[in-house]
């Protein structure tokens, strides 16, 4: 009877587990994104990706620039090759565009990337940068499959090419007919292979994981050495209790 | 020299008696087992929350416009403020698993029975502030999740006949969640709730040392006493638990930091996912489930049906769920304390009332499926039935007999 009561307690952390906590619409299978943050490489990849790429529509508000010396980058490097929208390495990568303008163009303002990958979970945003295809009934021609009539144009197309959809007609049992997309296929190659264009989203979705919380390897490295202190301590306390209760019968 | 000083202060201020009273020569029974880590680790957690809350108020800005970026502020730019932070939101979602953990040792254990009811009544109120508390401070992030959240909380008060509409604009200040809800919630989550937490917290620990501690076996150690006048089967709290409850706190503190350092959204559970999108009160979150240690309560909400079109009887039956642990001590009838010499009966009723208080609580975070809903009408019906049947169950369940001093393994 205790025994089970504890089990239920004990078992409740994991059963939580199952329910799923972010509820993200429709149900649709996301890619396993690579993610290393202690790959510098990738990161500063990523980093090069997100400014030439993201930091023209999307702001990252509460980054800094100069951040980027903890994935292995000197002052002067960021100065360089990464600082086109801001004046000095220390400030936010704010940008120009104004919500209201943004709002006309597309539908919605590009929503600031700090926390992206917080919010929608690094699988997400990698299956989502992948999944863009040809859809002549959008506005801006592009539509997404994870992102349903998303407002967002293919930003990198010149890169990953052009995807069309397969189309299918199916009947449901009423005999109804719906267009169903069966698969994709590419019909424009960009100037990378996929595998390539794969591997560079990958780098930028390290690049904003990290941007999410930029603290995340220091922690963990931190939280190891707290464990380890814990530990000792626990073995001291334990023979501490020991030898005061040694007279209680 | 210390002598001297020592008679100084004790001359002037009860030092030395309050010590002896509270600490050295509090006796507490010497068979406390594993649930009764709980309580102390609760006035931890108080502390912790206390202290890095301080050190968030310092960075912190409640302000609708500058709130979100300045958690974020304190999550990049203070030294070790995603500490601070961190160990702030883990600590308000371990302070409800310590104080569930608490409770539940309380109703195995019979400690709300006569004469502890005060101490008993004295915790259920710290349980509600420590909600009211959870609640507002869960605003100041002001995510998507904050905002929704408490708009759907604060609309509850909206349902109430006549008045309704009126108290929610009153708790509000405004017609929706906005910058003047903002700054009350932090008004009364930095000072007003706390002040009166820590007072709470004074009076159950009074209530408590003037009766005593309740133990596994719900004897009463003060009836056997020595020459001395001390209990047989008490030892002083000092050294005794201080150094039992070290070893307490020192594994606590390893959950805690293994949550803090390794996983302190704990999987969307702690910080959720959705929180860290900035409020938007035109774009309404698909779906808005409140944080874990409330969701048995929402789930209650959610299985009442409305009755002519108001909702009011679920906030009510809400409002009920927790309000019911305040007549526990009167509900009760067995001869007993201790779940160890009670019969089947309870302990049927108390398995299937944490299996409807663990089920509520997942179904509270799922969505509203017709399903769902059936199955949180059953366990709510399930969870009333504990404490409104309570007093029948209890009077005709069989007892074994209660020992004369305390048992030890």
């Amino acid at each position: 009877m205790k025994k089970l009561l504890l089990l239920l307690l004990l078992a409740l952390p994991a059963l939580a587990m199952t329910v799923p906590a972010r509820a993200a619409g429709p149900a649709v299978s996301l890619d396993r994104a690579p993610i290393n943050l202690k790959d510098d490489a990738s990161l500063q990849r990523g980093a090069r990706v997100f400014v030439n790429y993201c930091l023209n529509c999307h702001s990252a508000n509460y980054m800094r620039y100069n951040r980027m010396v903890d994935i292995g980058l000197t002052e002067e490097q960021i100065k360089d090759n990464l600082l086109f929208a801001a004046e000095k390495p220390g400030e936010t990568m704010y940008i120009a565009m104004r919500t209201g303008e943004a709002k006309q163009w597309f539908g919605a303002a590009p929503p600031d990337l700090s926390v992206i990958t917080r919010s929608r979970g690094p699988d997400w945003v990698y299956t989502y940068l992948r999944g863009f295809y040809r859809d002549p009934s959008r506005a801006t021609g592009w539509n997404n499959t994870v992102f349903d009539k998303v407002g967002m144009p293919h930003v990198m197309h010149d890169l990953q090419g052009h995807i069309e959809p397969v189309y299918r007609v199916e009947t449901d049992l009423t005999g109804a007919e719906h267009t169903v997309i069966e698969r994709m296929q590419l019909v424009k190659p960009g100037s990378l292979t996929l595998a390539e264009y794969d591997a560079l989203v990958g780098d930028l979705v390290n690049y904003l994981t990290w941007m999410g919380e930029p603290a995340r390897v220091q922690r963990m490295n931190i939280g190891l050495a707290v464990l380890l202190f814990l530990g000792v301590f626990y073995v001291i306390a334990y023979y501490l209790k020991k030898e005061f209760w040694k007279d209680v019968h | 020299m210390m002598k001297k000083l020592l008679d100084w202060v004790d001359a002037r201020f009860p030092l030395t008696a309050n010590y002896k009273a509270h600490l050295s020569e509090y006796y507490a029974p010497k068979n406390f087992n594993f649930w009764y880590f709980f309580g102390s680790l609760a006035l931890l957690v108080l502390v912790i929350q206390i202290v890095s809350g301080i050190f968030l108020t310092m960075h912190y800005k409640p302000d609708a416009d500058l709130a979100f970026a300045s958690v974020e502020y304190i999550m990049r730019d203070v030294e070790y403020g995603w500490l601070i932070r961190y160990i702030h939101s883990t600590g308000a979602s371990m302070f409800f698993v310590v104080v569930y953990l608490h409770m539940f040792r309380g109703l195995i254990y019979g400690s709300y029975r006569q004469p502890r009811e005060l101490v008993w009544i004295f915790g259920v109120i710290i349980y509600l502030v420590l909600m009211g508390e959870a609640f507002m401070g869960y605003l100041l992030p002001w995510g998507q999740m904050s905002y929704w959240g408490a708009q759907v909380i604060v609309n509850l008060f909206a349902t109430v006949p006549i008045i309704g509409e009126d108290l929610s604009v009153w708790i509000r200040g405004d017609y929706v969640i906005g910058d003047a809800t903002l700054n009350r919630f932090f008004a009364f989550h930095v000072i007003a709730l706390p002040l009166v937490l820590l007072g709470l917290v004074v009076a159950h620990l009074i209530a408590l040392h003037e009766v005593g501690s309740n133990n596994p076996d719900g004897v009463e150690i003060k009836k056997l006493k020595d020459e001395q006048g001390r209990p047989l089967d008490g030892i002083p709290f000092h050294p005794y638990y201080t150094v039992k409850d070290i070893l307490g706190v020192v594994v606590f503190l390893m959950v805690f930091a293994a949550i803090v350092f390794f996983a302190p959204e704990m999987g969307g559970y702690f910080l959720e996912h959705n929180n860290f999108v900035p409020a938007d009160p035109l774009k309404t979150p698909e779906h808005i489930a409140p944080v874990w240690y409330f969701t048995p309560y929402y789930a209650i909400l959610r299985a009442v049906p409305p009755i002519l079109g108001s909702q009011f009887p679920g906030v009510l039956a809400m409002g009920v769920a927790v309000l019911i642990f305040f007549a526990l001590p009167w509900l009760d009838r067995s001869p007993v304390r201790s779940i160890r010499y009670r019969g089947p009966k309870f302990k049927i009723a108390l398995t299937l009332f944490v299996i409807a208080f663990i089920g509520l609580g997942i179904l509270g975070i799922l969505p509203a499926t017709p399903l769902y809903t059936v199955l949180s009408q059953i366990l709510s019906v399930v969870y009333f039935a504990f404490f409104l049947l309570m007093p029948w169950y209890t009077k005709n369940d069989t007892y074994k007999p209660v020992p004369e001093r305390v048992t030890t393994k």
